[in-house]
């Protein structure tokens, strides 16, 4: 991974200055950070700890637990495979095969150019689409492998 | 209402994703070009529940509905539909490719339906908070501040018979009565909006096409309890639910139905989001209330429960989506009223995300004691590929399958579907 520092946003600082004196404000305050940067940077982790009170080995404890939180950064765009129940019945896990195979990565890892990460995802609540692909939040339904290639050109040509 | 013509597009999260946003963009453009929308209103609904034919389009008030409606559709419709008077035959729903059914009410999907948590989902449009005042919205809260003591509101609860829909199938009314028992003090109302079972979406379409519903009986639960603070545990990864919680609870603000002194009855009540991030276990309460601590979502034993020691210490009550939505309904029309519905220890109806391999995927609410052969068959519409059943999986993870030998109704799948 690149070793680029990341600098809180102004926005960032905002909303903690928000939220700081609510109980309970950790998980929202990281979601904001995950937002802000795709995933959550140590250097922002130990401003947090300190803007907030709260020991970075407890940040850490909490982003470990919950899968949302990303300690290392994403592809710019995310491709998420639901594997869910319904979505698996009607090949989501050859949609996966598939994507791997075209992409030349693993699941949760990102091409060298940075472009794409492959993800593994649960139920993604709408089943009547099954099997389904999510890329940064826009939703692919009733795909087939064959689809596969038109996606990634898509997003590829988008850069 | 001073329109002629309804067109109510379903929003929900799967017909958006099948292109139902452009459908309504293309609906507001054509209708304007063609000085119709003095005349036809263009309402974004909630779940309509037929998710699998989406996107979804109902026309009122003859009620016809078109399914996979695509934005170049849209011209053939205004134009036939809404200018002439004529159905157009070929987007009608038609599941043996023989006699066009064009009313809702005519579709084996909707007949043996029938909805009091979905109610307002698919009729009003959940960003409008008018919407759901036109349907007796908020008209729970005014008769709960100003007729009714705290006492009152758990006895009707607990006389209707209302059991917890998360699951374990806990009578709610006797939650509400552990909280309100507590020595006076902070209390919480939390709702647990952590659905997370592959396969279903009940509560997030509730949340998407009846936010309102929530708020309200969130509200209730406040006032019965001596809670004056609640929070909605909602996952991430439902973006859609989660806007329009935050329009609804805005729009309440405005209108003084949530905040300090409620409809100025004295009684104050503030709801707040809190997000999940992805982690299963958070469905389970105690995690949940960990969760909205800010810490690592770790289950802890009870006793004791959440509603003598709950969040930060305090009493707290926590209901699932599906339970809230029905509170409303049951202040409204009494308890007697839902007690006539269901079946003997298990009253009221119950939603169901069917997904799978049946012909028609969607989500669906059935009274309690209504067969899972019903569900399928008659609801589903069978098999897809006019295949044999082999077994169904009801809820989450945790439940066994069930095959076509071993008959079971909506209330024990109901008990054994999680949230």
């Amino acid at each position: 991974m690149s070793e680029k520092t990341e600098q809180m946003t102004p926005e960032l600082k905002a909303f903690i200055e928000e939220w700081k004196g609510k109980p309970g404000n950790l998980i929202m305050v990281l979601h904001k950070v995950q937002q802000t940067y795709g995933y959550i940077p140590r250097e922002i982790a130990i401003e947090i700890s300190s803007l907030l009170d709260v020991p970075l080995a407890k940040i850490y404890g909490v982003v470990t637990f919950y899968n949302f939180f990303k300690l290392q950064k994403a592809g710019k765009y995310i491709i998420q495979v639901c594997l869910g129940t319904a979505c698996y019945l009607r090949g989501g896990d050859d949609l996966m095969k598939e994507f791997e195979r075209q992409l030349g990565v693993g699941v949760n890892a990102t091409t060298p150019d940075g472009l794409f990460s492959v993800e593994a995802v649960r139920c993604l609540g709408c089943c009547g689409l099954a099997p389904v692909v999510v890329v940064n939040g826009e939703v692919h339904g009733k795909l087939a492998t064959k689809d596969v290639a038109g996606i990634i050109e898509k997003y590829r040509k988008l850069g | 209402m001073a329109y002629q013509s309804y067109v109510l597009v379903c929003g929900g999260t799967a017909c958006c994703s099948s292109g139902g946003d452009k459908v309504v963009a293309e609906f507001k453009r054509i209708l304007a070009e063609q000085k119709l929308d003095e005349t036809v209103q263009v309402v974004t609904t909630g779940c309509l529940g037929f998710c699998e034919q989406g996107p979804i389009v109902k026309i009122l008030p003859q009620g016809t509905f078109y399914v996979q409606v695509k934005p170049e559709d849209v011209k053939e419709i205004v134009a036939e539909h809404l200018v002439k008077g004529r159905v157009v035959q070929r987007l009608c729903y038609d599941p043996e490719q023989a006699k066009k059914l064009v009313a809702e009410a005519n579709i084996p999907f909707y007949q043996k339906q029938y909805r009091i948590v979905l109610r307002n989902c698919g009729v009003i449009d959940p960003e409008k908070i008018e919407d759901y005042i036109a349907r007796d919205g908020y008209k729970a809260i005014e008769k709960v501040l100003f007729e009714m003591t705290p006492e009152q509101v758990v006895e009707e609860i607990l006389k209707s018979g209302l059991r917890g829909r998360g699951g374990a199938g806990f009578p709610t009314g006797m939650k509400w009565k552990f909280a309100m028992q507590q020595p006076k003090g902070q209390k919480y109302m939390v709702c647990n909006a952590d659905e997370g079972d592959p396969g279903a979406y009940m509560d997030r379409s509730t949340l998407e096409g009846d936010p309102h519903s929530v708020l309200e009986a969130m509200t209730i639960a406040g006032y019965a309890i001596g809670a004056s603070k609640g929070f909605i545990y909602i996952r991430a990864e439902y973006p859609l639910a989660i806007r329009r919680l935050e329009v609804a609870i805005e729009q309440a603000h405005d209108l003084g139905l949530l905040g300090k002194d409620i409809l100025g009855s004295g009684f104050d009540f503030d709801i707040e989001l809190r997000f999940g991030a992805g982690a299963f276990v958070c469905g389970e309460e105690t995690a949940l209330l960990q969760s909205i601590e800010g810490n690592r979502g770790m289950p802890r034993p009870r006793p004791p429960f959440p509603a003598v020691k709950g969040l930060w210490g305090r009493p707290t009550v926590i209901n699932n989506v599906e339970t809230l939505a029905n509170i409303p309904v049951i202040i409204n029309k009494g308890a007697d009223w839902f007690n006539k519905i269901g079946t003997a220890t298990t009253k009221g109806t119950k939603v169901f995300a069917l997904t799978g391999k049946v012909n028609n995927s969607g989500l669906i609410e059935v009274p309690m004691g209504t067969t899972l052969r019903e569900i399928i068959f008659d609801i589903g519409g069978g098999i897809r590929g006019g295949h044999q059943f082999k077994a169904a999986q009801t809820g989450g993870s945790t439940p066994r399958s069930t095959t076509s030998r071993s008959p079971r109704s909506a209330r024990s799948w109901a008990l054994a579907a999680s949230s």
